[in-house]
C-alpha cells in the first residue's frame, strides 16, 4: 500500500520534472505583404524562413515552432497595427517578425513595446525603427548603412561631384537620402536637385527623371522599394538617355534588386550600388543557399536580399526557442539575440548588444553578365558596418 | 531653360493626349446621355490588359493588339449597355452611380483574378524604345509614338464628329434630345454606338497609356478622378473643351512634377478649383 503510493508520488515528481524537457510549442506571428501589387516581396521573404525551417527542423531542440501568417497587404501601418494587436491578444503569439515596409514597423512597435512581445524585424530598414521598443532587434538593414559608405565612395573613388537623389517619399526614402546627402557633401560633393516620388503608388518616373537629366548631374542616386519600382526607374533612366547623357545611376541595392534584375533588359549593366546581399555572392555559405533555394523553387528562381533576410531571421528565432528551451519571454529572448552571431549566406552577420540593430558586411557592387543573366558582382567589401545613423547619434 | 519647357511640354502632351482618348468617350456620353458613368476608366483598364494579353500571352504583333483591344472593349460595352446601362436612362443619379460603381468592384475583382495584382506593362516592341532624334533635340521614342497616334485618332474623332451625318446626329441629340427623336433620329441606336465608339477609345488610350498610369487592378478607380476632372473643366459633351482640359491638366500635372516634386498631386487640384470657379460649367458648356 505504501510502496504503491510512493510509486505513484514519484511518478507524478518525474512527470512535473520532465516537464521541462517536454516539447513546447512556440508561436511566431508574420506579417507580410502576401497580396497586393508588392506580394512579391513578402514571397521572397517568405520563401526564405519557410527554407531555412525545413533544412534545418531540428536546430530548435526539439521544440515546434507554428507559424501564423498575416497579410498586411502593401505599407499600411493601420492594417499593420490591427494585425499585431490579433495576432498578440488572440493569437497569443510569442514572437511578431516579418515587416517589409518601415511605416508599417513603426506602427507595429508600439503594439509590441506595450505588449512585451518581442519583434524580429526581416526587412524594414529605417534607421530608427529598433529606437521604438525595447524589445525589437533587427536582422535586415539599415538605410545608412548602404547609403553613408556610397555617398563617401561616389565622391572618393567614383570622382562624381554633383548628384542629384530621388526617393520614394516616406521614412525609409527621407532616410537613405539624407545618409547619402550627409556623407556625400561631407566629402566635398553638391547635390544639385532633391526629387521625391510619391509614395506609395508607382508614379510614371519621366517628368521627375526628365527634370534631372536637365540638371545635368555627374550621377542620379535613387532610393525606391526594390521590385516593380527598380524595373521602372531602370526602364526611364534607359527611355530618357540619361546614360549617353554622361549620368550615373547609383544607390543601394534595391535598384539592382537580384530577383528583378531578369526584368530589366540591358540597362542595368555597369550600375554600381551598395548593398547588403548578392546572390552571385562568392562565399559557400551563400553558394549552398542559393543551390538550395533553386532546388526548392525552381531553376528560374533567385534569392534576393529579401530571401537571406527571412533566412536569417528564421535562424535568429531558432536560436532563441532552442537557447530558451521553448519558453519565450521578451527580456530573455532580447539577451539572447544581443550578440548573436551567425555565418549568413550574405557573409558574417551579428546583432549589436547596445543597439539590437545588425551589423553586417556592406558590398560595392557592379552589375556584370555572368552567361546569359546579368548579376551583381561583388567589388570591394566594408567589413561589419555599424549603423551609421546611430553612431553619429552617440556622438551628439 | 528652354530646354527644360520643352521637356515639359513633351511629356505634358503625351499624358495630355491619353487623358483625353480615355475621357473624351466619358464626355460624349454624359453629355448625350446625361449618364454618370463612373464605370468609363474600367473600359480603359480592360483595354490596356487586354492589349497585354494579345501582345505577350498570343504573341500579335504590337500595332495589331492596340486596336484589337479597342474593338474587343467595344464589343463588351454594347453588351453592357444593352443588358444593364439601358434600363437607367432617365433614372435619377443615385442610382446611375450606384450600378457604375458597383461595375467598378466586379471588374476590380475580374481583373485581379484574370492578371494578378502585380503592376502589369504593355511589351513595347524594339523599334518604340530608347529614343528618337527630332533634329533639335531627342525624345523617347514611345511617347513620340503616342503622341503621334493620338494625333490621327484626334483627327479623325473631329472629322467623324463635325462633318458626317452620324456625328451631326450625335452632336444633335446633345443639344436637344426631344427634337432630334422628333425629327427621326433613332437615339436608342445612337446612344449604343457612341457607348461604345467612347468606350473603345478609352480602351484604346488604356493599352497606349500603361507607360504613363500603369495597370493594377485599382486602375479604374485611381484614376477616375482625372477622368472626371477632364469633363468637368471640359464641359459636358464638348469635344474641344476635353482637349483643352486634358492639354491644361497634362502640362501642370508634369510641371509641378519637374520643377516642385515635393508638393505631388498638389497643383493639379489647384488648377481644377481655379478653373471651376472661373467657368463653373466648363470651358465649353452646351
Amino acid at each position: 500500500m505504501k510502496i504503491s503510493r510512493l510509486l505513484a508520488v514519484s511518478v507524478l515528481v518525474l512527470l512535473t520534472m520532465g516537464g521541462a524537457a517536454w516539447a513546447e510549442t512556440v508561436k511566431v506571428g508574420v506579417i507580410l505583404p502576401y497580396s497586393g501589387p508588392n506580394a512579391q516581396l513578402g514571397q521572397q521573404v517568405d520563401r526564405g524562413f519557410e527554407l531555412y525551417q525545413k533544412l534545418n527542423a531540428k536546430g530548435t531542440g526539439g521544440h515546434t515552432i507554428e507559424i501564423i501568417k498575416r497579410d498586411s497587404t502593401g505599407p499600411k501601418p493601420d492594417v499593420a497595427k490591427r494585425l499585431a494587436t490579433e495576432l498578440i491578444t488572440r493569437d497569443k503569439v510569442d514572437i511578431v517578425a516579418g515587416v517589409v515596409y518601415s511605416n508599417n514597423a513603426f506602427a507595429i512597435s508600439d503594439v509590441t513595446r506595450k505588449a512585451k512581445v518581442p519583434l524580429l524585424i526581416m526587412n524594414a530598414g529605417t534607421a530608427a525603427i529598433t529606437t521604438r521598443s525595447p524589445y525589437t532587434a533587427r536582422v535586415s538593414f539599415t538605410m545608412w548603412q548602404a547609403a553613408y559608405p556610397l555617398g563617401k565612395y561616389a565622391y572618393e573613388k567614383m570622382k562624381i561631384r554633383t548628384a542629384a537623389v530621388a526617393y520614394a517619399n516616406y521614412s525609409p526614402g527621407k532616410d537613405s537620402k539624407n545618409a547619402f546627402t550627409k556623407a556625400f557633401t561631407a566629402a566635398g560633393g553638391k547635390v544639385v536637385a532633391d526629387i521625391p516620388f510619391p509614395f506609395p503608388k508607382i508614379p510614371d518616373f519621366t517628368p521627375f527623371l526628365q527634370s534631372v537629366k536637365d540638371a545635368k548631374p555627374d550621377a542620379l542616386y535613387v532610393f525606391i522599394p526594390a521590385g516593380k519600382w527598380a524595373t521602372g526607374v531602370m526602364k526611364t533612366y534607359d527611355d530618357l538617355g540619361m546614360r549617353a547623357a554622361g549620368i550615373e545611376l547609383i544607390g543601394p541595392g534595391d535598384i539592382t534588386q537580384d530577383s528583378e534584375l531578369p526584368n530589366m533588359g540591358q540597362v542595368p549593366l555597369g550600375v554600381i550600388t551598395m548593398h547588403h546581399y548578392s546572390a552571385a555572392g562568392d562565399r559557400a555559405e551563400n553558394k549552398a543557399f542559393v543551390k538550395a533555394w533553386k532546388e526548392a523553387y525552381g531553376a528560374d528562381s533567385t534569392p534576393d536580399f529579401f530571401s537571406v533576410q527571412g533566412w536569417d531571421g528564421m535562424a535568429a528565432i531558432h536560436e532563441v526557442v532552442r537557447r530558451l528551451n521553448g519558453k519565450i519571454d521578451a527580456d530573455n529572448a532580447l539577451a539572447v539575440w544581443k550578440g548573436w552571431k551567425f555565418a549568413s549566406p550574405r557573409g558574417p552577420i551579428m546583432i549589436d548588444p547596445e543597439t539590437r540593430d545588425i551589423v553586417q558586411n556592406q558590398y560595392l557592387r557592379k552589375v556584370e553578365k555572368r552567361g546569359d543573366a546579368l548579376a551583381n558582382i561583388e567589388v570591394e567589401t566594408l567589413e561589419m558596418v555599424k549603423d551609421p545613423w546611430k553612431e553619429l547619434e552617440k556622438k551628439k | 531653360m528652354i530646354n527644360s519647357l520643352v521637356s515639359i511640354a513633351f511629356d505634358g502632351l503625351a499624358f495630355a493626349m491619353i487623358l483625353f482618348i480615355i475621357s473624351v468617350g466619358l464626355s460624349v456620353t454624359m453629355g448625350l446621355m446625361g449618364f454618370v458613368n463612373l464605370a468609363h476608366g474600367m473600359f480603359a483598364m480592360l483595354g490596356g490588359y487586354i492589349a497585354v494579353s494579345f501582345v505577350r500571352d498570343m504573341g500579335v504583333p504590337f500595332l495589331l493588339g492596340a486596336p484589337l483591344a479597342c474593338v474587343a472593349v467595344a464589343l463588351v460595352s454594347i453588351v453592357l449597355e444593352r443588358l444593364l446601362y439601358r434600363r437607367l436612362y432617365g433614372a435619377d443619379e443615385l442610382q446611375q452611380v450606384l450600378l457604375t460603381i458597383g461595375l467598378v468592384f466586379m471588374g476590380i475583382a475580374v481583373c485581379t483574378f484574370l492578371w494578378g495584382p502585380l503592376n502589369v506593362q504593355l511589351d513595347v516592341p524594339l523599334y518604340l524604345k530608347g529614343q528618337v532624334d527630332l533634329g533639335f533635340r531627342r525624345f523617347p521614342t514611345y511617347r513620340t509614338f503616342i503622341i503621334l497616334v493620338s494625333f490621327v485618332t484626334i483627327i479623325g474623332l473631329w472629322y467623324g464628329f463635325e462633318r458626317t451625318l452620324l456625328g451631326a446626329k450625335v452632336r444633335a441629340a446633345v443639344d436637344n434630345q426631344r427634337m432630334a427623336e422628333t425629327v427621326g433620329i433613332n437615339i436608342r441606336r445612337l446612344f449604343t454606338l457612341t457607348f461604345a465608339l467612347g468606350s473603345g477609345l478609352a480602351a484604346l488610350g488604356g493599352a497606349l497609356g500603361t507607360e504613363i498610369l500603369g495597370l493594377t487592378p485599382t486602375y479604374a478607380l485611381e484614376y477616375l478622378v482625372y477622368f472626371l476632372i477632364v469633363v468637368a473643366v471640359g464641359g459636358l459633351g464638348s469635344l474641344r473643351g476635353a482637349f483643352a482640359a486634358s492639354l491644361i491638366l497634362g502640362i501642370v500635372d508634369t510641371a509641378g512634377k519637374y520643377y516642385l516634386p515635393a508638393f505631388g498631386a498638389f497643383f493639379i487640384f489647384a488648377v481644377t478649383i481655379i478653373l471651376l470657379l472661373w467657368r463653373p460649367q466648363g470651358f465649353y458648356a452646351r
